[in-house]
């Protein structure tokens, strides 16, 4: 059924869909409206949950640790500094391989304080081991989260995914959207059936101490299945596609790069004002595309490698900066391509803090990454920097 | 009168064989603790001794479902267990135990703490207090008493050690209106016993704090472990006392001998025992112990 709603009511609706048992948050802008709505939905009787209000985002994470690890399937959401609080426990939840699903809300991060959008936060945290799939719009932010439970309690996954989308830009923003009915989510995704949980029937010891003998391997067999999670993603998005019709699915998205000669990469809702761009451009004659990179973690490696291997550039638009080194995506793309193919990757940082990326800005990062700089700042505004 | 004797049963719960060190008070009130609550139930463990000298990987000591996740998030963990075993419908037949040191509990995890007493979560905790952060190396937290000496509160030329009276802990815990706060001790062994039955039969937020006298942070001989303990609780300084609703319900009597008596069998507490300073930081501690005391009604 078609709605016009709000992108959180879509993610609560859509999460309701997915009946979670136990769902932990603590408020955070713009990650609230996601937890009012669910908190609504629980209070009218729609669905049957148990909803921890706590007094953290760490305590929220921990709720739903605790909630998986005793065989329920949980759900939280959080932002900024909220998922800077719960670092610690994400990298517990993907090393004790719990599935679990946590919609990150992309904000920047403090100081200077802002409430505004950019992806710094959920750049910071791709390092402990869960698989990060990026939204474009409401629609993708609703199916991704059916997908993004099917995919973390898969056998061969046991990881947990966050679905990440741009605060405001998306959450706060009516679009219209295709949902699904109960029964057709409840044929996609099954009751969640844990290999091992907490049952005095079956005593398990989890999340021991593990010595130097042993801990390594453990690491290594977690980088190897997340790696391997690519092909469940893929796989999901098929099983998606039979289930509901559309496809909203696989790791990258290309528009228009068969014959592009300059790529231009984005994650998350700034890649519609690319495809825009990418328009306007076209309609003059230039061989511009662009690639959506949908999920984030694992890295595509490979797929971008051979997305981005008949072009003469790539541009990389990153709404997050790795301090004192640069572009994240773009470091870990020229990586890929070292030693396959010779294409140069430039990195344009924009959007910080809710800087509009307006067509203005993308004109100029590819003015200047055409020109031949690799590694800038895109829309600074130049009296602000003069004001010292 | 006959006394009947200590009979000794091999808990089904935590089993033995792990690596605690002789003399371990921790280790045995655990061993007292689940002899009571059986094997219907599931442990959630903080980091620290506990964790460690019980589960190194591929060891357990145990026999029930238990999980370790961080230092201070136990009480959160146990809160997702609660909920989950509530919307899976069984919660009337699995209690739910969280465990943590003195540092978990009153330091790191006291937001979590009071979070899940506050929601009313049908859990028993329990904080093994041994009045230091022992797993990492006697480290001083806010459970270390009045002038002990730990390796970042020390005695030196110009200190006398840990300059804070213990956080109290079961006040504040009690002072959230929660059906049942005890205190106890690992060298009381059927009070303990008694206390943590009571507790499994009241529905909603426990907490209890057992006094669990540690060898080599304390510096005494591991058998003596009992003999402190009952020291600690008979001179006043850790009164054994239990609240219903916020309600002090019930204390356990003392013989009210010196401080001193307690104080001189420690090494953490040596270097009170020389000269005049050392003498007015010991009447110090009995005044301390006195206040105890008087607030409890700790002598008849």
């Amino acid at each position: 059924m078609r709605k016009m709603i709000e992108g959180s009511r879509a993610v609560a609706e859509a999460v309701a869909l997915c009946r979670p048992d136990v769902i932990s948050a603590y408020p955070i802008t713009p990650q609230t409206h996601i937890v009012e709505e669910l908190s609504q939905i629980v209070a009218d009787g729609e669905l049957d949950a148990e909803y921890v209000r706590v007094e953290s985002e760490h305590s929220a994470a921990s709720v739903c640790l605790g909630a998986v690890v005793a065989g329920s399937r949980a759900y939280s959401a959080t932002t900024s500094q909220g998922m800077l609080l719960m670092v610690e426990v994400l990298y517990n939840i993907a090393g004790m391989r719990l599935p679990l699903v946590i919609t990150g809300v992309n904000r920047a991060v403090s100081a200077p304080l802002s409430i505004w959008n950019d992806q710094q936060d959920t750049m910071a945290i791709r390092d402990t081991g869960w698989l990060q799939l990026y939204a474009e719009n409401s629609q993708e932010c609703l199916d991704m989260h059916l997908q993004a439970y099917k995919i973390s309690e898969d056998d061969r996954v046991l990881l947990p995914v966050m679905v990440c989308m741009d605060g405001f830009i998306l959450t706060h923003t009516y679009e219209s959207v295709d949902m699904p009915t109960q029964e057709q989510v409840d044929a996609f995704l099954p009751r969640y059936n844990p290999l091992y949980k907490l049952d005095p029937a079956d005593p398990y010891t989890l999340g021991g101490y593990i010595g130097p003998e042993k801990y390594q391997e453990v690491r290594y067999v977690l980088q190897q299945d997340c790696l391997a999670a690519k092909e469940v993603v893929k796989e999901v998005a098929r099983d998606f596609q039979k289930a509901f019709g559309r496809w909203a699915g696989d790791v990258i998205e290309p528009y228009q790069c068969d014959d592009a000669e300059v790529i231009l990469i984005g994650m998350g809702s700034v890649v519609g004002t690319l495809k825009d761009w990418a328009d306007r451009r076209r309609a003059g004659g230039e061989k511009v595309g662009v690639l959506k990179l949908r999920c984030y973690r694992p890295f595509p490696a490979d797929e971008l490698v051979a997305a981005v291997s008949g072009a003469k550039q790539v541009i990389v638009l990153e709404k997050a900066v790795s301090v004192g080194g640069y572009g994240i995506v773009a470091a870990e793309l020229r990586a890929a391509l070292h030693g396959r193919v010779a294409v140069p990757v430039a990195c344009a940082v924009a959007g910080l803090g809710g800087r509009d990326i307006t067509m203005g800005t993308v004109d100029e990062m590819y003015d200047r990454a055409r020109a031949g700089e690799s590694d800038f700042f895109a829309g600074l505004r130049a009296e602000v920097l003069e004001e010292g | 009168m006959a006394t009947q004797p200590f009979t000794y049963e091999i808990s089904r719960g935590f089993l033995p064989g792990h690596r605690a060190c002789a003399g371990c008070g921790q280790a045995a009130a655990v061993r007292l603790v689940m002899e009571v609550a059986g094997t219907n139930c599931i442990v959630v463990n903080a980091t620290g001794c506990l964790e460690v000298f019980s589960t190194p990987h591929p060891e357990s000591a145990w026999g029930v479902p238990w999980v370790h996740s961080l230092f201070e998030n136990q009480a959160a963990v146990a809160s997702g267990i609660e909920a989950a075993l509530r919307k899976q419908g069984k919660l009337d037949q699995i209690r739910v135990l969280a465990f943590g040191g003195d540092g978990a509990t009153i330091d790191i995890g006291f937001g979590a703490l009071s979070g899940m007493f506050e929601r009313g979560h049908d859990v028993l905790y329990i904080c093994w207090d041994n009045e230091a952060y022992m797993n990492t190396g006697v480290q001083r937290s806010g459970s270390t008493p009045y002038a002990a000496s730990t390796t970042t509160s020390p005695a030196g030329r110009a200190s006398f050690g840990e300059d804070r009276p213990k956080k109290d802990l079961p006040a504040i815990a009690a002072a959230h209106g929660i059906p049942y706060v005890a205190v106890a001790s690992m060298s009381y062994f059927a009070d303990l016993k008694r206390k943590v039955k009571k507790a499994l039969d009241i529905r909603g937020p426990k907490y209890m704090q057992v006094h669990v006298p540690c060898p080599p942070g304390w510096g005494y001989d591991e058998a003596n472990t009992v003999e402190i303990g009952k020291l600690a609780v008979e001179c006043g300084l850790y009164p054994l006392v239990e609240w219903e609703n916020g309600e002090v319900t019930r204390v356990r009597k003392i013989k009210q001998v010196p401080v001193e008596d307690y104080l001189k069998v420690q090494r953490r507490f040596r270097h009170l025992m020389r000269g005049e300073a050392g003498k007015a930081k010991i009447a110090e501690v009995q005044a301390l112990a006195d206040e105890n005391i008087r607030k409890y009604s700790l002598v008849d």
